[in-house]
Order: C-alpha cells, then sequence, then structure tokens
C-alpha cells in the first residue's frame, strides 16, 4: 500500500495531485498535523494568525520546545531524562534567590545556572553510564534530589525576585518597526532550534547519538564511546531545561511548580514527532513541531471552552494516537 | 573488564534458574538497613522495636506495597505501568462515590472498582500489545485520560465509605492488622502465579526477550494484557485500602502518594529489572520495607521533609547501582 504506480495513460492533472501527494507524505506528518491545529485555530479565532498574537504564541511554546529539543538528544540516545521537570523549577527559585532582584547579579548567575544544569546532565550521564543505573531511575533519583535539595536551600518556598533584565528573555523582545514585538524568546528558540539541529543532523557527534540509541553493540565496536556520546545526551538536555528555566521563570514569574509536568510533556513532545523511546529515531525539528503541536491543541481546546481537566484527558489521546501511528510507519517501512 | 567479576558472584546467581535472581540479597540489605535504623534510634535514646513502631511501618508498606508487587508484575513481563497514580485515585473516589456511606453498598463499591481496575489494565495491555506503543508512552497516555475524566467530574472529597469498610484499613488480628495481612496475602498469591503457574513462566520469558518466547510458542500479547489487569487490580486494592483510611475519597490521593513512580522505585530497589525478565515479589517486599524503615528513622529524628526526598533519591539510585556492580557481566560490553 506504500505507492501505487500510475496506470501509463493517465491524464496531467492526475499525475501532478499524485507528484503533489508523494511530496505531502515525504513531510513529517507532526508538520500537517500542525498545520492542520493552526487552521483550526484560525478558523475559530482569526486574529491568531497576525504576526502580534502568533508571536505570542511562540513564545509561550518556547519553553517546551526548547525543552523538547534537548530531550530529543537523550531518546534518541536510547534514555529518557526525568530529571527536567525538577530542573526548570531548580534554575528558577535558584535564580530568585540568587539574583534578588539586582540587574548587577544577572550577567554571572546566567553561566552560573548553564554551569549547574551541564553539572546535573553530566551526573545524569554518568550514573546511567558508569554505574549502569537505568537512566528511568537515574534520572527519577537526580528529580528527587533535585527538588529536595532547591527547597531545603531556599527554606521551603521560593524567595527573592528576578531582577528585570533577567526577566526581559522571557518576557520583553525587540522592536521591529511594522511587525511589533518580536520576543526575545523566540529568538533564542530559532537559535537553539537551528544550533541542535546542525549539531545533531550535521555533525559527527549527531551521527555518533544516532548509532549510540539505535545499536550500541554495533556503535561501540565501530569505534563510538557509546558512553560519552549519551553523557553528552544528558548534557544537552541539561542545559536545554536551564535555558527553559530561564525563559520560564521570565515568563511566568517565580513560583515553586514552575516545572512541574514538563518532564513528560517534553517527553510527549518528542514522541509526538515521530521519535521512537528505545532510540536510533527522531529528529530535532520534529521535537520542535511535536512541542508546538502540543501547545498548539492546549490552545485550541481553550478556544473551544474545554475545561483544564478534559485537556488532560484529550492530551492523553493525542499522545496515544502518535505513537500509534509512528509505530504503524515503523513497522511498514520494515 | 567484565570478566573479572565472574566468577565471585557466579554461584548466588544460580539460586533461581531460568525466573531470574533470588531476592536474598535485598533481604540482606533490609537486614542492614533496618539493624542500622535500629541503633540510630536506640542510640538517640528512642525506642526502634515498639508493637506501634512496627505497625505503624507495616501498615504504611501496605499502601506502596500492594501496588509495588503490580507494578513488579509488568516490570518482569518487560513492560511498565504509569497509570497505577491514577488508577488508585479512580479507586478511591469511585469507591466511596458508589458506597455513600452505606453498608449495603460495599459490595456494589468493590466490584465497581473491581471492574474498573480489569477495565483499565486491559485498555493499557491492548493498547501496548495492539497498537505496539511503547508502554511508557501508553500509561502516561491513559494516565492523563483518567486524571482529565476523574478531575472534570470530581473537584473534592466525594461521597464517604461505611465504618465497616473502615475495618480494612485499622482493625488489627491480635497485633497484627488486617491490611498488613491482606498485602502479605497478595504477595504470596503473587509469589505463587509467578513460581508456579505457567503465566509466571510465561512472563519471565516474554520479560527477558519477546522475540525468542513468540517463536517457542507463547502467546506474548496474551501475557502482556494479563500482567497489565493484575497490575490494575493491585492498584485498585490500594486505592481500596487507602479509602478506608481516609473514609473518602479524592482525586488526588494517587498522584500525592507518588504510586506511579514510588512504586517502580520499589521494585527496583527490590532487584527487579527495568529492561524485564528478572525480578521477584519477596525481593519487592523488601524493597518497600526498606523505603518504610528509612521513612521511620527520617520521622524519628523530625528530617525536614526536604531533606527526606533527596535522601530517598539518592538512596534509589545507590541500591540500583549496587545491584548494577552485582550484575555487571550480564551487561552489553560496549
Amino acid at each position: 500500500m506504500t505507492v501505487t504506480a500510475p496506470p501509463p495513460a493517465t491524464a496531467a492533472p492526475e499525475r501532478s495531485a499524485s507528484r503533489a501527494w508523494r511530496l505531502l507524505r515525504a513531510v513529517p506528518p507532526i508538520w500537517l498535523v500542525l498545520a492542520a491545529v493552526i487552521v483550526l485555530i484560525a478558523w475559530r479565532n482569526p486574529t491568531f494568525v497576525e504576526p502580534a498574537p502568533f508571536l505570542a504564541f511562540l513564545r509561550r511554546c518556547a519553553p517546551l520546545a526548547v525543552l523538547a529539543a534537548g530531550q530529543v538528544f537523550v531518546i534518541i540516545a536510547g534514555e529518557f531524562d526525568l530529571s527536567v521537570g525538577a530542573l526548570v523549577t531548580a534554575v528558577v527559585v535558584v535564580a530568585a534567590r540568587l539574583s534578588d532582584g539586582d540587574a548587577g547579579n544577572t550577567w554571572w548567575l546566567i553561566p552560573l545556572l548553564l554551569a549547574g544544569g551541564a553539572l546535573v546532565g553530566l551526573v545524569n550521564g554518568l550514573v546511567t553510564t558508569r554505574l549502569r543505573v537505568p537512566s528511568f531511575i537515574a534520572t527519577l533519583g537526580m528529580l528527587l534530589v533535585l527538588s529536595g535539595a532547591v527547597f531545603l536551600w531556599s527554606g521551603g518556598a521560593p524567595r527573592g525576585s528576578l531582577a528585570d533584565n533577567f526577566r526581559q528573555f522571557g518576557r520583553f523582545g525587540v522592536e521591529i518597526p511594522g511587525l511589533g514585538q518580536l520576543p526575545y524568546a523566540v529568538l533564542i528558540l530559532v537559535a537553539i532550534g537551528v544550533g541542535l539541529w546542525l549539531l545533531l543532523s550535521h555533525t559527527r557527534f549527531g551521527h555518533q547519538v544516532y548509532a549510540a540509541g539505535g545499536n550500541p553493540r554495533a556503535a561501540g565496536l565501530s569505534g563510538v564511546d557509546v558512553r560519552r556520546v549519551r553523557t553528552a545526551a544528558f548534557v544537552i538536555s541539561g542545559l536545554s531545561a536551564v535555558v527553559a528555566g530561564v525563559l520560564l521563570g521570565g515568563f511566568t514569574g517565580v513560583t515553586a511548580e514552575a516545572g512541574v509536568g514538563y518532564e513528560f510533556q517534553a517527553i510527549a513532545a518528542v514522541v509526538l514527532g515521530g521519535a521512537v523511546l528505545g532510540g536510533g529515531r527522531g529528529s530535532v525539528g520534529a521535537a520542535l513541531a511535536g512541542a508546538l503541536t502540543l501547545q498548539s491543541v492546549f490552545t485550541l481546546l481553550n478556544l473551544l471552552g474545554l475545561a483544564k481537566s478534559l485537556r488532560d484527558a484529550v492530551q492523553g489521546l493525542i499522545i496515544i494516537g502518535a505513537a500509534a501511528y509512528a509505530a504503524h510507519r515503523l513497522r511498514r517501512s520494515g | 573488564m567484565t570478566t573479572s567479576t565472574m566468577s565471585p558472584s557466579a554461584p548466588l546467581r544460580l539460586a533461581a534458574p531460568g525466573t531470574g535472581s533470588s531476592s536474598a540479597p535485598v533481604w540482606f540489605v533490609f537486614g542492614g538497613v533496618f539493624a542500622v535504623a535500629w541503633l540510630l534510634v536506640e542510640l538517640n535514646g528512642g525506642q526502634f522495636m515498639t508493637v506501634d513502631n512496627l505497625q505503624n511501618m507495616a501498615v504504611r508498606s501496605v499502601a506502596l506495597g500492594l501496588v509495588a508487587v503490580g507494578q513488579t508484575i509488568v516490570l518482569i513481563g518487560g513492560s511498565l505501568d504509569l497509570s497505577v497514580a491514577y488508577m488508585v485515585s479512580v479507586t478511591a473516589v469511585s469507591a466511596s462515590f458508589v458506597m455513600q456511606g452505606d453498608p449495603d453498598r460495599m459490595a456494589l463499591g468493590i466490584a465497581v472498582t473491581l471492574a474498573l481496575g480489569v477495565g483499565v489494565g486491559l485498555v493499557n495491555g491492548l493498547v501496548i500489545t495492539r497498537l505496539r506503543i511503547n508502554a511508557f508512552i501508553a500509561t502516561l497516555g491513559t494516565s492523563l485520560v483518567m486524571s482529565g475524566i476523574l478531575n472534570a467530574l470530581f473537584t473534592n472529597f466525594t461521597g464517604s465509605v461505611p465504618r465497616e469498610f473502615q475495618a480494612l484499613g485499622y482493625n488489627a488480628l491480635g497485633p497484627v492488622p488486617v491490611a498488613v495481612l491482606l498485602l502479605l496475602a497478595v504477595v504470596a498469591l503473587a509469589w505463587y502465579t509467578l513460581r508456579r503457574t505457567r503465566f509466571g513462566y510465561h512472563l519471565y520469558a516474554v520479560g527477558g526477550s519477546a522475540e525468542v518466547a513468540r517463536l517457542s510458542g507463547v502467546r506474548t500479547d496474551r501475557v502482556v494484557v494479563t500482567a497489565h489487569v493484575l497490575c490494575s487490580l493491585t492498584a485498585v486494592l490500594t486505592g481500596l485500602f487507602l479509602v478506608s483510611r481516609l473514609r473518602s475519597g479524592a482525586p488526588w490521593v494517587g498522584p500525592d502518594g507518588g504510586y506511579d513512580l514510588e512504586s517502580i522505585a520499589a521494585a527496583v530497589v527490590g532487584g527487579t529489572a527495568l529492561a524485564g525478565g528478572r525480578g521477584t515479589v519477596a525481593g519487592t517486599l523488601a524493597g518497600v520495607l526498606i523505603l518504610a524503615v528509612v521513612d521511620q528513622v527520617f520521622n524519628e529524628f523530625e528530617v525536614n521533609a526536604f531533606l527526606k526526598t533527596l535522601i530517598r533519591g539518592v538512596i534509589i539510585v545507590g541500591a540500583v547501582a549496587l545491584y548494577a556492580l552485582r550484575n555487571r557481566r550480564d551487561e552489553e560490553v560496549f
């Protein structure tokens, strides 16, 4: 049922239709789903696709999209990272206490947070690859350690506040004549998306990530240092969680629940993008599309007036449906 | 590097040929933890070996223990169930909603919850086996669906269970609480099922290698579905126990208890392999008791709740790292 060969004497319009169909099938399906959802939203609310509201929508997507772009490295390498939600919360709470509303603290605070995220990723990676603890458990442990440590340190509730020049990344943007405000968050998202896409799809390291997840034994025998590649994937995920935390802190402010549930949403976004848990398949672009789709579905359900709780239920059905479709495609392509 | 650890651990690992490792090392660890806890508390001037204390630890183990037994069954089969937390909530709420404090409706309430458990288990199992979705994503999806429906229908404590039903949570036969007897009965039943029935042997085979099991004539899909039904049923028992303690069910009782990740952690601390094919219910029971003893010591020393979370994370990862070290020779060589 893959591609039915057209009969020899087909009329011209029909042939071009089949070519369009084939072109359409080459596009990862998640982009088509995303387009369909956006069309639906625009039908209910035409202003949505005007520049300003659409950019605001992208800004809202940015934290999850950045998380998904980092998580996809770990998933392709054949592991899980359940610690990202706790890491996002940790970033927000730690930043608020250290920043303490003082703009002078921001320049050293962000590198410090990034270093912390890299360290968390490194520990996740080393515990998984050197101590041979399954990443599910290793990052679950990290989740508990992070959420315990952060609130132990801050005394149970977030204290302090974020300086304005720290919050600007998630809140403000550059004014562009005729277009309105282009949020920094969208610029950061585009930069990170392109950077990670290049890293995964156009570098030696990227190929090694696929190899490490697809068949670790074969990768190891052909000279890939699987443990190092997997550890690097965890570091990338940790760094992306820090960026997501900075954006989210700027956008929503300081709460103790900043990152709750983000680990599952990030994994869901990656799976929506066609990645397969177990490793070897996925891409940064599709993961980003997965995150945008998830967020746009929330927007759509909101527009349709569905309660928050029912949105969860629909999200669950969508995740199952997407995974079922990905599994179906995988089987058909052998 | 890996062959050097081969000979010392070989005799131990032969303890239970064909059906995974023995639970002896976990009980050994439990003995150590128990002794250290006893010593610490006595040195601190407290009393550890009191009937009250032991009862307290035992009852606290029941809620997690019941569902951890079910989680062990699905893990052995190479699957996983993240939906148990909301299964617990669904049970607690529907039991108290159906019973409405009327002793005559007790049987009806129990029947309804058991039917729901079978239904959810069937859905989980069928989604995983028929649609070929990774268990992590499938049960995350069903969990979201359950949470959405439950939160849309109920927002607070709903109905109540009759006083007679609370016997399950509060009565004791001599010094032994009824709930502890229930847990022991479930553990014994699960042990018998895993070690003495055809289903049990098939389950270990499917978890070890689904393809080999299938080629040897095992109906692998049926085994996985059955495992998921059993797992959901243990979550129902946890829900019934909790509602008998609380008198009324609310949608958050399951997720607040963290039964999804905690049950997996307990099983893994008890020596069950996340990859499937290896594990024992006795080991899981020891894992649950280890966590309960540690909790008891924390309470005795009035340890800060956040420090508790942190240490729990370290213990879970540490325990798994220890087993991984022991089983190193089984791991793939990179």
